[in-house]
């Protein structure tokens, strides 16, 4: 009786919350636009659109931590600069000992006295880095995210710590430029796990194994998204201490997120490197961590498909109008955060069901009502009760 | 011994620096639950104000004295306009608050870049200011002592409000509890005003108060912001004591260390300090005595 009870609530459930048949649609359109992409690009564009691709993996994380988790974490630059750093460091090391190099990458000799320190030897072998790639900013975040949200410190207190997380990070990366090449960050890679990184048959099977990456990313954060986990998840967002005391552990659901989303950082990051050609405290300071958020916001945090299609609308605006219009561009930049934010916390994406709903409502069709219903859990993440009570 | 006596007052002096910066800070995030990432944008127009009245007023200590009230005014402006318009809808989403209020740092410090240029403009500083005095052994810039005392002042006369006034003993009460407030008759929406143009307008003095010790540029808030939000957290949300001992503590950390080693590595050691310290006391320093589960 008990299990048939909590068949159909399960199966209820998933008919309320799983991603729509137009959500596959979109995504199968996505997959398709971006897999056909460098049949019409060339190559300097291709390599453009996989950077903005790197970026999108850390607003996928972002959009279960954040849209899904109600934690808002400003300080994802960590984990994006642990997996570009620890990749950097081993192309890096990999490029110096080629063609037999006296394996001490140039800027160590040019600002240091020569010598690779003792925490970089590990990252020559490629094994040691692609195990460190994932493992490295998990453990950080676990770290953070345990000591924190066990005390039961959260909403703007996390917020904060994240950011000065990053503050610091940035800082020591600058600071040591001996060993991190400081705020020039490191650069010039000839060649990835041994493939020449200017031919351009690799730049195109390097944006493939970019996309094939992301494509990945989506569909497991989409599972998690409505599996059980995703939906304690979500009840963590709205109602803590609703959840608190039917037994689960709020602190552990939202340290597995945390570290959910550390680690798709760290892979885009990771990526980022040989795509972009280079890594620099400037691509993950605090500003930057802080813009990842401005295309999830857009996309719609809460949603599927969202934060990969806003994360990439912006990257698009940017690259086409910073150069440009530099100034007009902040402004911009800064109107869109105010206006997301304020007006549309549900993203571009609720705009689709509430058009919908108020066509509906001006036809006067039935079933408005189950549509308004569907997208509600969806819908603008409120302040929790808890955070309501805290005040 | 001088070299102690040195540490500890320029400990005290980052301390007052990063107190000016967090203690509007403390007030709004305590009373409404929103952190104003704009507030170092506040610090900036305070900063800028100096350069604007000595366009006008030659004599720099003069200048000065004009621009705490004008800085004062005109960051409160600056806030009140920031909240009317657009936070005093957003109550309800204090995280939202924080990327709105980001948008709005980046509009400000976009404006500063077109209108004074992204270069730092030249500041006339009261002659009288760059001097050292000898302390115990231990030489400190007057400018130093004079922020030092300026801080002093400020918490002095903001705790003198809170206490003693109806304004501050409304923020009191809206702060402890919103809702036993507005039963009571306490106009909340009114105070929340108040409480956030005070806030603005006090980082527009700390503003004044920077460009004596550093460089007068649109990111010059963005600088102090980070620390300004550790000493917030810090420090606790009830009271404003609880930021003037977390501002002096991380001051005094933040100098200590940075004289044995280097400036990273004392960011790194103060941010590990605020998270152990939240291990150990998760409110802050001082904290509201509530029943609520938050």
């Amino acid at each position: 009786m008990k299990k048939t009870m909590s068949a159909v609530i399960a199966r209820r459930d998933r008919r309320v919350a799983g991603p729509g048949r137009s959500s596959w649609i979109l995504f199968a359109a996505l997959a398709m636009v971006l897999a056909l992409a460098p049949m019409v690009l060339n190559q300097f564009n291709i390599g453009l659109l996989a950077k903005f691709l790197c970026y999108s993996m850390v607003a996928i994380g972002l959009g279960l931590l954040w849209g899904r988790g109600g934690v808002l974490s400003l300080g994802q630059g960590v984990f994006f600069g642990l997996g570009g750093y620890i990749m950097a460091m081993h192309m890096q090391l990999a490029d110096a000992s080629a063609n037999g190099g006296s394996g001490v990458p140039e800027f160590m000799s040019l600002y240091g006295n020569g010598h690779v320190p003792g925490w970089w030897l590990p990252f020559r072998s490629g094994v040691v880095t692609l195990i460190a790639i994932p493992v490295v900013p998990m453990l950080v975040a676990w770290a953070l995210g345990a000591a924190v949200f066990k005390r039961r410190v959260k909403g703007a207190y996390f917020s904060i710590l994240s950011q000065a997380l990053v503050a610091a990070f940035a800082l020591l990366l600058i600071g040591a430029q001996t060993s991190t090449g400081g705020s020039n960050g490191l650069s010039d890679f000839t060649g990835f796990f041994g493939y020449v990184l200017n031919d351009p048959v690799n730049q195109r099977s390097l944006y493939y194994l970019v996309l094939i990456v992301v494509l990945v990313m989506l569909l497991a954060t989409g599972l998690l998204m409505y599996s059980r986990f995703g939906e304690v998840l979500l009840a963590v967002r709205d109602t803590e201490e609703r959840v608190r005391f039917l037994g689960y552990d709020p602190a552990s659901i939202k340290t597995a997120a945390f570290v959910y989303a550390a680690l798709l950082a760290s892979i885009g990051g990771a990526l980022f490197v040989p795509v972009a050609g280079i890594i620099s405290p400037s691509d993950i300071g605090v500003t930057p961590s802080i813009i990842f958020l401005l295309g999830v916001a857009l996309g719609g945090r809460s949603t599927f498909l969202g934060p990969v299609l806003g994360s990439l609308i912006v990257s698009i605006a940017q690259n086409s109008l910073s150069s440009a219009f530099p100034s007009f561009w902040s402004y911009l930049e800064g109107a869109l955060f105010i206006v997301v934010i304020a007006l549309l916390p549900g993203g571009v994406a609720t705009l689709v069901p509430s058009i919908r709903r108020w066509r509906r409502r001006v036809s006067g069709a039935p079933g408005a009502r189950g549509g308004s219903r569907a997208s509600q859990t969806d819908a603008v993440p409120e302040a929790s009760a808890g955070e309501l009570v805290s005040r | 011994m001088d070299v102690v006596v040195g540490q500890l007052l320029a400990g005290l002096s980052v301390g007052s620096v990063l107190l000016l910066a967090a203690v509007g800070m403390s007030l709004t995030f305590g009373q409404m639950g929103i952190i104003n990432m704009a507030h170092g944008e506040f610090i900036m127009i305070g900063a800028y104000t100096v350069y604007m009245v000595q366009q006008f007023v030659s004599v720099a200590a003069l200048s000065y004295v004009i621009a705490i009230p004008c800085a004062f005014l005109l960051a409160a402006a600056v806030g009140v306009l920031l909240e009317q318009g657009v936070l005093q809808f957003m109550y309800r989403r204090p995280l939202d608050t924080l990327l709105v209020t980001f948008g709005v740092s980046l509009i400000l410090q976009q404006a500063a870049r077109d209108i004074f240029g992204a270069p730092a403009v030249a500041i006339n500083i009261p002659e009288f200011l760059s001097g050292h005095v000898s302390l115990l052994g231990a030489a400190i810039p007057v400018s130093r002592i004079l922020i030092i005392v300026l801080a002093m002042v400020l918490v002095l006369l903001v705790s003198w409000l809170l206490k003693a006034t109806q304004v501050g003993r409304r923020m009191r009460a809206v702060t402890v509890n919103r809702e036993l407030a507005e039963v009571s008759g306490i106009p909340t929406r009114r105070t929340d005003r108040l409480t956030f143009a005070l806030g603005s307008g006090l980082a527009g003095i700390a503003g004044v108060a920077i460009t004596l010790i550093g460089s007068t540029t649109p990111t010059l808030g963005s600088n102090y912001i980070v620390y300004a939000f550790l000493v917030v957290v810090a420090g606790g949300l009830s009271s404003i004591w609880g930021a003037v001992i977390a501002a002096v503590a991380l001051g005094i950390v933040q100098s200590a260390i940075a004289f044995g080693t280097t400036q990273s590595i004392a960011t790194w050691v103060s941010f590990l300090l605020v998270v152990l310290f939240l291990q150990w006391r998760p409110q802050g320093i001082f904290s509201l005595k509530t029943r609520s589960l938050a």
